[in-house]
């Protein structure tokens, strides 16, 4: 990256600028001087997604405002077709007249086995889940390995066999896959692909940009404990807690859930990026606003105390078996209900409520009492040093 | 939980703001400000302007460690981490601030190893795993910080790890007030003490402000409330004509400070003579280098460092915005050319500088719940 990006990134201001500049010598009042940059900022957030690194860091793998915009500027600017345009977990297609949803997901998790599961289960429970929260009843997956050279056998056997059982309990099975084998060095032990596929039997079409002005916001049992098993497994930390990763399919719970409330609106699987990122992407595809409430918002003791040891925010952490549902506001507590009934959803709660004020923001009622935004990430949550 | 949501309580939080809106004089404009970015951090993640009248403003200070890294120092650090063998270790904070060519995390995708750290004293654990690399860490911070790189390098010497060094950017809180309170362009009635680095120097060094200056100085914890009941307790001070040092934060804070931590940053670090503070400009003995007993450690003895003053860019504002002079939007290019994944200023980057608090959680026009208590009792 070179000083000029800079430069052009000033000059690109300066055009947007020029009309405040002038107003600004007349001296507003401070709130209307305050709301006239929040006006500013709002549409260069609209603007169209531009990469400004020359190479791929870190950030842009952290699900957060990097990867959308490397997601939109490369992937979406090279691919663009209407399927892929809503950039949902799973596209929805027609073959045959069959309606069909087709997703496929990378795994990469370090360490391999931790707290509650392994890079195998999540291989499974990942696309599965995708699937599921598009609507779909998933039915085939494939699976394709980059294994490193040295790795051992009988871990590659433990993986496998983790694979086979989450197949087995999300009834799915695995028709397809690839072996490759790269020199010792090129990657850390076992990466693992899986793409689904799905058939959408229901009517009702589902998507985040459905979402409308007085539904509620429903999240299917507490929030974060995937990623914080995984760091903590990491153990850089010299941090212990009891808790194990959440993953697990989702497509028993999902399918009583729309039973229950045909009219859900849309569904996501809160992994990387968190139920922040999910609520991020609800406001801008309906170009709506969110309010949420932290009170409302299901986190367990242990998660919250890592944490806050961590200066990390649990709305922000990954989750493997977890779903965000919008439902029509009059069918809240009948969706909270259906998912109460299921053992993956004993905890499930109304978080927050669509509305129109502020669209494209979602806002928090903290539980101190005041409000704040909560934006995507840029990277990955960064802890804080002092 | 316990320990934390006594300190965010709401109900307390109202109450304590009914007795902070009835202290303000009608048609008196209070300026306070927070130095330490840690509370920059809270007063957002929390909302907790929400519960201010409209007269009380809350200015941000300089006490963000990594915003007041200059750029040429970042340059530095990553000419270092370029050098042959180098492992540079760093706290996470640091890896997106941006140098003239690029952050931490550009060297990295260029071939630098620039490791992410939690504790200075991890960078030992690297530097035994990889005796044929020199491992430099990346020292940064007030003097929160500074006694863990100064444990760090006494273990070092203890176990006689060669390839281990230090490049030194810690800096001390006090000229950096010192400054501000000399600064022309502006008026503040009085200071939310830095609860963190006030853990290590204790409460004595803010006396020069209520006794000189004449402005009241409440060392603070780092909950919403500690915070709050802060506030209450300068406009206590202030409506009774009152300019004392007060200790909020007592239940962490002694008030002569912790010894065994500044005796450790005087056996390992001295004074410089002076530093460059981004925005601020150089300021006289405001920062710490190696000592001299631990020459062998000391990044900047050890390698070339270029050392070169770098400008910020034109319309970054930084400087006016640690200074309190700006508020974070009012910077030209707030928001637009400079945003925190394309961050210009290295406020928009921590999550305890101004900027990025604010972008990231107070971006909205808010409603003071205060007022409308008040205006209901």
């Amino acid at each position: 990256m070179s000083k000029s990006w800079i430069d052009e990134a000033l000059a690109q201001s300066e055009l947007g600028h020029e009309g405040l500049a002038a107003e600004g010598r007349r001296q507003l009042p401070l709130a209307d001087r305050e709301q006239q940059v929040l006006d500013r900022i709002d549409r260069a957030r609209r603007r169209r997604p531009k990469v400004r690194e020359e190479r791929v860091t870190m950030s842009h793998g952290a699900g957060g405002k990097a990867t959308q915009t490397l997601i939109e500027a490369v992937f979406l600017d090279a691919f663009r077709n209407p399927l892929l345009e809503p950039l949902e977990d799973a596209a929805q297609l027609t073959v045959s007249g069959a309606r069909i949803a087709l997703t496929t997901d990378s795994y990469v998790v370090s360490p391999l086995f931790f707290p509650g599961g392994d890079i195998g289960d999540l291989a499974v429970n990942g696309t599965v889940n995708d699937l599921a929260v598009s609507g779909a009843r998933p039915l085939y997956l494939s699976a394709g390995f980059i294994l490193e050279e040295g790795f051992p056998v009988a871990d590659l056997q433990r993986v496998t066999e983790s694979m086979r059982a989450a197949a087995e309990r999300a009834g799915v099975s695995v028709v397809t896959g690839d072996t490759k084998v790269v020199q010792k060095g090129k990657a850390d032990g076992c990466y693992v692909n899986t793409a689904g596929v799905g058939v959408v039997e229901r009517d009702g079409a589902l998507g985040a940009a459905r979402a409308q002005p007085g539904d509620a916001i429903v999240v299917s049992g507490p929030i974060g404990d995937h990623g914080i098993t995984i760091m903590l497994a990491r153990g850089e930390l010299d941090i212990e807690a009891d808790i194990c990763s959440d993953t697990a399919p989702l497509n028993g719970l999902v399918a009583d859930l729309l039973d229950a409330v045909p009219g859900v609106r849309a569904m996501r699987d809160a992994t990387r990026g968190g139920v922040a990122t999910i609520l991020n992407e609800i406001a801008r595809a309906a170009d709506v606003g969110v309010l949420a409430v932290e009170d409302a918002i299901p986190v367990r003791a242990e998660v919250r105390g890592a944490s806050e040891l961590l200066g990390i925010d649990p709305m922000y952490v990954a989750c493997e078996g977890r779903l965000v549902a919008v439902v029509p506001g009059e069918d809240a507590d009948r969706a909270v209900a259906a998912l109460r009934a299921h053992p993956l959803g004993e905890r499930a709660a109304v978080i927050g409520h669509v509305r129109a004020e502020q669209p494209g923001i979602v806002q928090l009622k903290t539980a101190f009492g005041g409000t704040r935004i909560v934006d995507l990430l840029v990277g990955d949550p960064l802890p804080r040093i002092c | 939980m316990r320990f934390v949501d006594e300190f965010r309580d709401a109900d307390k939080a109202h109450a304590l703001a009914a007795k902070i809106a009835a202290l303000c004089e009608p048609g008196r404009q209070y300026k306070l400000m927070e130095v330490c970015g840690g509370h920059t951090h809270t007063i957002y993640k929390h909302g907790l302007e929400d519960y201010l009248p409209e007269s009380i403003t809350l200015v941000h200070g300089p006490g963000c460690p990594v915003c007041v890294i200059p750029m040429g120092r970042v340059d530095d650090a990553i000419h270092l981490a370029s050098q042959p063998d180098v492992i540079m270790t760093s706290f996470g904070d640091m890896m997106r601030v941006p140098g003239s060519g690029g952050s931490f995390f550009d060297a990295n995708a260029e071939g630098t190893h620039i490791r992410m750290v939690y504790s200075p004293l991890d960078s030992l654990k690297i530097a035994r795993q990889n005796p044929d690399k020199r491992v430099v860490f990346m020292a940064i911070g007030f003097e929160t910080t500074a006694p863990s790189t100064a444990m760090t390098m006494i273990r070092a010497k203890a176990e006689g790890l060669e390839n281990f060094s230090v490049f030194c950017n810690h800096v001390t809180i006090v000229p950096a007030i010192k400054a501000i309170l000399d600064s022309p362009d502006l008026r503040l009635d009085g200071f939310i003490g830095p609860g963190h680095v006030s853990t290590v120097i204790g409460c004595r060094p803010y006396e020069f402000i209520a006794k000189q200056y004449g402005k009241p100085v409440v060392v603070a914890g780092f909950e919403p409330l500690d915070i709050l009941q802060s506030i209450y307790m300068l406009m206590l001070q202030l409506s009774q004509g009152r300019s004392e040092v007060e200790n909020q934060y007592a239940r962490v804070v002694p008030w002569d400070g912790n010894l065994v931590a500044l005796k450790a940053i005087g056996e390992t670090m001295e004074l410089r003579p002076y530093f460059e503070w981004r925005g601020l400009g150089f300021i006289s003995h405001s920062a710490l280098k190696v000592h001299e007993k631990y020459a062998a450690m000391d990044a900047e003895l050890i390698f070339q460092v270029p050392g070169v003053r770098v400008a910020d860019p034109k319309a970054c504002q930084c400087g006016e915005v640690l200074k309190g002079v700006l508020k974070p939007w009012e910077c030209k290019v707030f928001g637009t050319a400079c945003t925190p994944e394309t961050p210009i200023g290295t406020c928009m980057v921590s999550p305890e500088g101004a900027c990025a608090a604010y972008y990231n959680f107070g971006r909205m026009n808010r409603n003071r719940v205060a007022e409308a208590g008040v205006a209901g009792s």
